[in-house]
């Protein structure tokens, strides 16, 4: 067990390094620092004397060493753009993003679930089956196009939500939250709804999938043999048997929803971290790339070690790996 | 016992492909899969309407010569305003809808396309090397393959797409959109095909037939190219077919976000970009027949990718 984590909290450092390196790159060599903070009338000696105070002159290891322990502890350096903290800058973004991205993952169990049961004691029907086929849809439609749908049909025609914005916040110390108010929750569904539409499919179907396999198991066999209720038998005995998988699924996922915010967040002009990141692109606000590639590529690499560890921990077959 | 001889009324002639294709399993599968018929006539439909499109619509909408702001922000035929022959309507530059639908289908379907045949090759390439050679090449190429998916797939692209505009000379940027696309795209898409070529070419390389041609020494690239390569293409048929739709989902989404194709040269996810900036202000059109244009070619190539799965593979029948 112990080798197991080592190896696989190793595997993670890895990943950290490279991605920090790549945003390391990024930082240094695309476009000139010193050029990007010094005024106009700046001499050449008080760019010389930046660069060295900004370590610019050292060796490419000893920066590399020094923008991974400055980012360690948070510390991404100024943005370009408007010369703030870009850890105040993203700290601020991301309740929004967090938020966000929290709702949609509920919508997607409070959706997916059901339908995935739905359509596994349903298969052959009409019903069933044309809801798996409608699960392609799902899969295919881009983020986008259905944020653009859902803002033209909620929003525009019907005029019964909000399709842009986060609505009136209320601030909790450093926490700024929009679900307390009505505006800000009228202005979470669309969102919400538009970024879980392709984890409720995806959720879906793989409730769907072991359903259909749980459902063949001799215990639900001699549960019916027994007079189990087939209501009880369903979401009792079988639909438990399916939850492990889900639960994964669901922790993978918030990395990727995370990232995924960044199309929805632009869509709906919803204030977070992937907006920022937009905004960044926009301006070539390099600090701020860089340490958004680094932060959502932490969460990422942390939920999925997470993951992987507390598998091997419940199935022991899977240490070896 | 008497020997039976073949007689010219049992010996038949050799099927042509055609009949062959018809009657083996896959094409019995496809002949019993209605959605996978449709979504075959829908794709090819597709593609040719997006190939012809320069001999039948109206206007050539690259050209901006072509556009008159008096033709603009015409609604579709069907609504009281609407003009021949702008059958899906105008944009605000007075560019036919219709025309642009399907020059940026174009564009969509050979990025999606160019970007699955890049990380085919690469991918299958490495794929190769990695199983049959092992040791530090295997190692290496898995563990770089491993950082890759650990970030998402879409991340990387936008990502990568940002950057590579940056880096480019300005009057490169419009000329090499397509081609940072689809290396932004191929970038993570590499990993899955060569992760199902070294899986397969594992197996393969200890089987006798390779065992065989290595005593009768046939170069090493023979042997993984002409007998390993061709056990692995099932999988590879599969991957290809649902990745070909991804990269069109990624190339659009890239476009949207402003990363992409330029307005001069649209793809889909640009026009649904330009159609975004109207969407209060009741010209629905722009942006909705793009977004469904997209929407057919991607759910039809899904529809076929997932027939194709299921119908390759053995353990579902």
């Amino acid at each position: 067990m112990l080798a197991f984590l080592i190896k696989r909290i190793g595997n993670a450092v890895l990943v950290m390094l490279t991605v920090a390196f790549f945003a390391f790159l990024i930082f240094r060599f695309l476009g000139d620092p010193v050029e990007m903070m010094v005024n106009e009338s700046a001499t050449q000696s008080d760019r010389d004397e930046l660069r060295s105070r900004l370590g610019l002159n050292d060796g490419f290891l000893v920066q590399y060493v020094r923008f991974v322990t400055n980012a360690a502890q948070g510390e991404f350096g100024l943005s370009w753009r408007n010369q703030q903290s870009v850890l105040g800058l993203i700290a601020e973004r991301f309740p929004a993003t967090f938020e966000l991205v929290i709702i949609a993952t509920l919508l997607s169990l409070a959706i997916g679930i059901p339908l995935g049961v739905f359509t596994a004691i349903g298969r052959g029907r009409w019903w069933a089956e044309s809801l798996q086929f409608g699960s392609i849809i799902g899969v295919s439609l881009p983020s986008f196009l259905v944020g653009i749908l859902l803002i033209l049909t909620f929003s525009v025609t019907l005029g019964w939500l909000p399709g842009y914005g986060r609505g009136e916040v209320v601030n909790l110390g450093w926490w700024s939250t929009g679900l307390l108010t009505q505006s800000g929750q009228a202005a979470v569904v669309l969102p919400s709804l538009s970024l879980s539409l392709f984890q409720i499919t995806l959720v879906m179907r793989l409730v769907r999938a072991e359903m259909l396999e749980t459902l063949r198991a001799d215990f639900i066999k001699f549960a019916r043999a027994r007079g189990v209720r087939r209501r009880a038998l369903w979401f009792r005995h079988a639909l438990k048997n399916c939850l492990m998988p889900v639960v994964t699924l669901t922790a993978m996922q918030v990395g990727n929803l995370i990232a995924f915010a960044l199309v929805t967040e632009t869509v709906f002009q919803w204030p977070g971290m992937g907006m920022l990141f937009m905004q960044a692109v926009t301006f070539v606000d390099i600090p701020v790339m860089a340490a958004y590639l680094c932060i959502v590529s932490f969460i990422f690499v942390t939920l999925n070690t997470f993951v992987d560890i507390a598998y091997a921990v419940i199935d022991p077959r899977l240490r070896a790996a | 016992m008497t020997a039976i001889e073949p007689t010219p009324a049992t010996v038949r002639k050799t099927p042509s492909k055609w009949t062959r294709l018809r009657q083996s399993d896959l094409g019995w599968s496809f002949a019993h899969h209605p959605s996978a018929i449709i979504a075959a006539i829908l794709l090819v439909a597709l593609i040719l309407s997006a190939f012809l499109a320069p001999w039948f619509t109206v206007q050539n909408p690259y050209d901006l010569a072509s556009l008159d702001l008096l033709n603009a922000e015409i609604p579709p035929i069907w609504m009281a305003d609407g003009q021949w022959p702008f059958i899906l309507g105008t944009d605000v530059q007075g560019r036919d809808l219709l025309s642009a639908i399907l020059y940026g289908s174009r564009a969509s379907i050979i990025i999606g396309a160019a970007s699955v045949a890049v990380s085919l090759v690469i991918g299958s390439t490495l794929g190769l090397i990695a199983g049959y050679h092992g040791k530090w090449a295997d190692s290496l190429l898995m563990r770089a393959g491993d950082v890759l998916l650990s970030m998402p797939t879409m991340l990387i692209a936008i990502l990568v797409s940002a950057l590579a505009r940056q880096m480019l000379p300005p009057y490169l940027r419009e000329a090499g959109a397509s081609g940072v696309i689809v290396f932004a795209i191929s970038l993570s898409a590499w990993v899955q095909y060569a992760r199902t070529v070294r899986a397969q070419t594992m197996v393969e390389r200890n089987k006798e037939y390779v065992q065989a041609a290595r005593l009768i020494r046939v170069p090493t690239w023979r042997i993984m190219l002409k007998h390993i390569l061709p056990n692995t293409t099932t999988p590879l048929l599969v991957t290809a077919t649902l990745n070909f739709g991804l990269g069109i989902l990624i190339e659009a989404t890239l476009s949207f976000l402003g990363v992409g194709m330029p307005p001069e040269q649209p793809s889909l996810g640009t026009l649904i970009r330009i159609g975004n900036q109207y969407l209060f202000s009741g010209l629905w059109w722009i942006v909705l027949f793009p977004g469904l244009q997209l929407c057919l070619l991607v759910v039809s190539i899904n529809v076929l990718g997932d027939w194709l799965r299921d119908a390759l593979n053995p353990k579902l029948r």
